[in-house]
């Protein structure tokens, strides 16, 4: 019963996540051309689908935690047991994270990226991952579990949402670099402030990341009596800590900075995606629970 | 010679750890597509049965094991060559520069990326002495010279960088260490039964280059019980819910100790470590030959063959006369039987059953020959069959007997679970794990400290009042606050309303992260 609720509140979330990415696309279409400077009025329309695309994130965001708590109370235990409760618990991260730079900063501008993350990713969700409650299988018994996971939810929302400043970055630059960002390109963040930024969520996110691993380790070895045994999820791991790495020294090497060093954030960003997604839907190992 | 060192440079450039890196990612990737021998060994049977175009070429540069391949090391032992390279020269760069002080203050101070002017009533002495007591309060080293303060702060980002470096190196260190001394041995034990810390009683062992056989620590390890649950409800029906096995254990000084082991709970004796990796049927049986005589009695360990623990053994008697036995067959926990034929539909014993097939043939000579436990070699032997000629093969359940054509029996007394322990030691565990918490505590530091310098000078400027000049710099990219601390140090010296140069606000694009091209 609890458990249908909880798919409810996940299937709404979804769809008002996907009517905020509506609203976002209608804030940066309504910028073309109706530069701020020019005509107050078109700027004040981009604000105001902005202001909504907000308030229905927040509502989304309200449905979604709603959601995540339900879907733990109806199983009884952390909602963290396989691939669909990973992804609607670290949506619900990326979420919250995204209307606390909102409130502090006014960061509306990564509204569209976000948004769509979340619609596609809660979508996904509720239709391609989705399991019916069960209680865990043995080798998810222990604290570690906790450890694990909430290390790698909380850096991979922050890789995301690097991920969406690093794009955005190259765009931006772009831009400034062919004469002057037009539309609502002008509205974002001077390039230098993306890659900025970029870098702090990075900063952050990588240590975590290690941690993640060196948890997993350690996990490992009480359960299955080895910390490291290359399976597909721990090379995959160990690809996006490397791509990372290369990520953090090409952001201190000549001719690296900038561009390149986006570019490899973004390849990091994919290659985690591929861990977490791609490696249990395409290979078969320690870490495929339950069908997916 | 310089054709050599032009190589160490390059080697050891920032460029070439980058693109050693990026090489690195990509060829661990192979290893979690294909199957690798070390982790999946029948996989990679299989697979090189199924593509075997490929298999030759795959195999001749190490695509089944990717890890510990040539060209896999040659690419980690360069990074591991261009770390050093790079990193300890840095070591005595900062050995050095903990030693130095910090630097003389510039003699224009309004040429530094930040910087204020001011003037205060204080006397130069006062204000300089202000000024380094601020400084030391936010944690600067301190130089006070004549007519100025050096301020410096931030050498802990070198050091975790460094740190980190290191760790790293250790972490590989500690790796190999382990891949050289440890070990990793698997063992069935049926429940009542017990097992000794001996290479003879391993069903499975494989341990590093600097093992000895005396490492092994005295362990025996009596399997009392083993229990498994499985989910019984429509989701996940079948799916493994807990396993523990009841165990006596005794270690070096004999004492005799009871523990429960579960999955993520090991037993640990000493430096050794037990888990349960796995878990089967072990049918209880006794065949007696037609004379009467009991052949054989005991529990046999079958092996699960799917995810409903269809499982698969012989029962061999080969002291059955006058002709040796054997049965070959099935043991399903859970039996249907409908039109896929016999098999197991629930992993747990709820309705258990074997279905068997006789072999018997004349008496094998004893050739002191290793055969499987678990196969039946065939050659001599025939499948028994009825007074009409129709082989014998039969169902039977725990607590029947069956009599065959020639007068001996097989009786299925009971089942019992076995469990497989796997016993490991990893003496280098302890450096990995350690070294990879030194390697995220150090590229913490590196990543958040931020060096900064600063400068406070006063000197007699017009009139009464002294000139106060203060600028900083900073060394690190993403640092914030720089104009704060420049302008709060003129401020401590005096000179409370200073003219601020090229602070964040002025310098533009790079701080505060929210301005935006068309605000005002």
């Amino acid at each position: 019963m609890i458990a249908t609720y909880s798919s409810l509140a996940m299937v709404s979330s979804a769809v008002i996540y996907l009517l905020a990415m509506t609203a976002h696309a209608l804030e940066w279409a309504s910028a073309r051309g109706a530069d701020a400077k020019a005509s107050p009025a078109g700027g004040g329309r981009v604000e105001r689908f902005g202001r909504i695309g907000v308030a229905l994130t927040a509502v989304g965001l309200l449905s979604h935690i709603a959601g995540v708590v339900l879907r733990g109370v109806a199983a009884n235990r952390l909602p963290w047991g396989n691939m669909y409760e990973f992804v609607t618990s670290s949506l619900a991260l990326v979420a919250v994270a995204y209307l606390v730079l909102v409130w502090r900063r006014g960061w509306v501008w990564l509204g569209l990226p976000v948004t769509l993350l979340l619609s596609v990713g809660q979508g996904l969700a509720v239709t391609v991952f989705y399991v019916a409650v069960a209680p865990l299988v043995p080798a998810l018994h222990s604290v570690w579990f906790i450890i694990h996971i909430v290390a790698a939810v909380t850096s991979g929302a922050a890789f995301n949402l690097a991920g969406i400043a690093a794009l955005f970055y190259l765009i931006r630059r772009r831009a400034e670099a062919s004469g002057g960002a037009r539309g609502y390109l002008a509205r974002l963040p001077q390039a230098s402030a993306l890659d900025d930024f970029s870098f702090r969520v990075n900063r952050f996110a990588f240590p975590l990341w290690t941690f993640t691993i060196l948890a997993g380790a350690v996990w490992a070895d009480y359960a299955w009596g080895r910390f490291w045994g290359w399976d597909p999820k721990e090379t995959w791991s160990l690809v996006t800590w490397v791509v990372y790495a290369a990520y953090l020294h090409a952001r201190v090497t000549a001719g690296w900075k900038g561009v390149r060093a986006a570019w490899l954030c973004l390849i990091g960003v994919a290659s985690f995606w591929f861990n977490f997604v791609g490696v249990n839907l395409l290979f078969s190992g320690f870490h495929s629970y339950a069908g997916i | 010679m310089g054709t050599l060192r032009w190589l160490w440079t390059q080697l050891t450039s920032m460029r070439t750890a980058l693109v050693l890196l990026l090489i690195l990612a990509l060829v661990a990737i192979p290893g979690s597509i294909l199957p690798q021998r070390p982790v999946t060994p029948i996989r990679v049977s299989d697979w090189k049965r199924a593509n075997p175009a490929l298999a030759d070429v795959y195999e001749a540069v190490g695509l089944f094991d990717v890890y510990g391949s040539p060209w896999f090391a040659a690419v980690y032992l360069l990074l591991l060559v261009s770390l050093a390279g790079c990193i300890v020269p840095r070591i005595a760069v900062y050995a050095r520069a903990i030693r130095t002080p910090p630097p003389r203050t510039p003699r224009r101070l309004d040429r530094l990326p930040v910087s204020a002017t001011g003037t205060t009533t204080m006397d130069a002495d006062a204000a300089l002495a202000a000024g380094e007591a601020y400084l030391r309060g936010k944690r600067f080293r301190t130089v006070r010279t004549a007519d100025s303060v050096a301020g410096e702060r931030g050498r802990l980002r070198e050091f975790g960088n460094i740190v980190f470096h290191l760790a790293f190196v250790l972490a590989l260190a500690g790796v190999a260490w382990n891949q050289l001394a440890s070990y990793t041995g698997d063992v069935i034990v049926v429940e009542g039964q017990a097992f000794s810390n001996n290479l003879t009683q391993y069903d499975d062992f494989r341990a590093g280059a600097a093992f000895k056989p005396s490492a092994l620590e005295p362990v025996t390890v009596w399997v009392d019980g083993f229990t498994a649950k499985f989910e019984t409800g429509e989701v996940q029906r079948g799916a493994a819910r807990a396993f523990s096995a009841d165990v006596r254990w005794a270690g070096t000084d004999g004492d005799v100790h009871a523990q429960t082991v579960e999955v993520n709970q090991p037993l640990r004796v000493g430096r050794t470590q037990i888990h349960l990796t796995g878990h089967g049927y072990a049918p209880v049986v006794t065949v007696t030959d037609p004379s009467g005589h009991v052949a054989f009695s005991g529990p046999v360990v079958f092996l699960p063959q799917d995810g409903n623990f269809t499982s698969m053994g012989v029962v061999k008697a080969p002291d059955a006369r006058p002709n040796f036995l054997a049965f070959e067959g099935f043991f399903l926990p859970t039996t249907i039987v409908d039109d896929q034929g016999p098999r197991s539909v629930f992993p747990d014993a709820l309705a258990p059953s074997m279905f068997v097939n006789v072999w018997t043939g004349p008496p094998r000579e004893e050739t002191g020959r290793p055969e499987s436990v678990y196969s039946l070699s065939k050659e001599g032997l025939e499948q028994m069959t009825t007074a009409d000629g129709v082989p014998v093969t039969f169902k039977i359940e725990p607590g029947e007997y069956v009599e065959l054509p020639d007068g001996s029996t097989l009786s299925f007394d009971d089942w019992r679970r076995w469990t497989k322990l796997q016993i490991s030691e990893d003496p280098g565990q302890w450096l990995i794990i350690a070294a990879v918490g030194l390697a995220v505590a150090g590229m913490t530091l590196s990543l958040y400290v931020r060096p900064r310098r600063i400068w406070l000078r006063v000197r007699p400027g017009g009139g009464d009042a002294l000139l106060v000049e203060t600028g900083g710099l900073d060394r690190a990219e993403s640092s914030t606050g720089l104009g704060e601390d420049v302008t709060a140090l003129a401020a401590s010296a005096g000179a409370v309303d200073a003219a601020v140069r090229g602070t964040d606000e002025t310098r533009g694009g790079q701080l505060p992260l929210d301005n935006r091209e068309d605000a005002p």
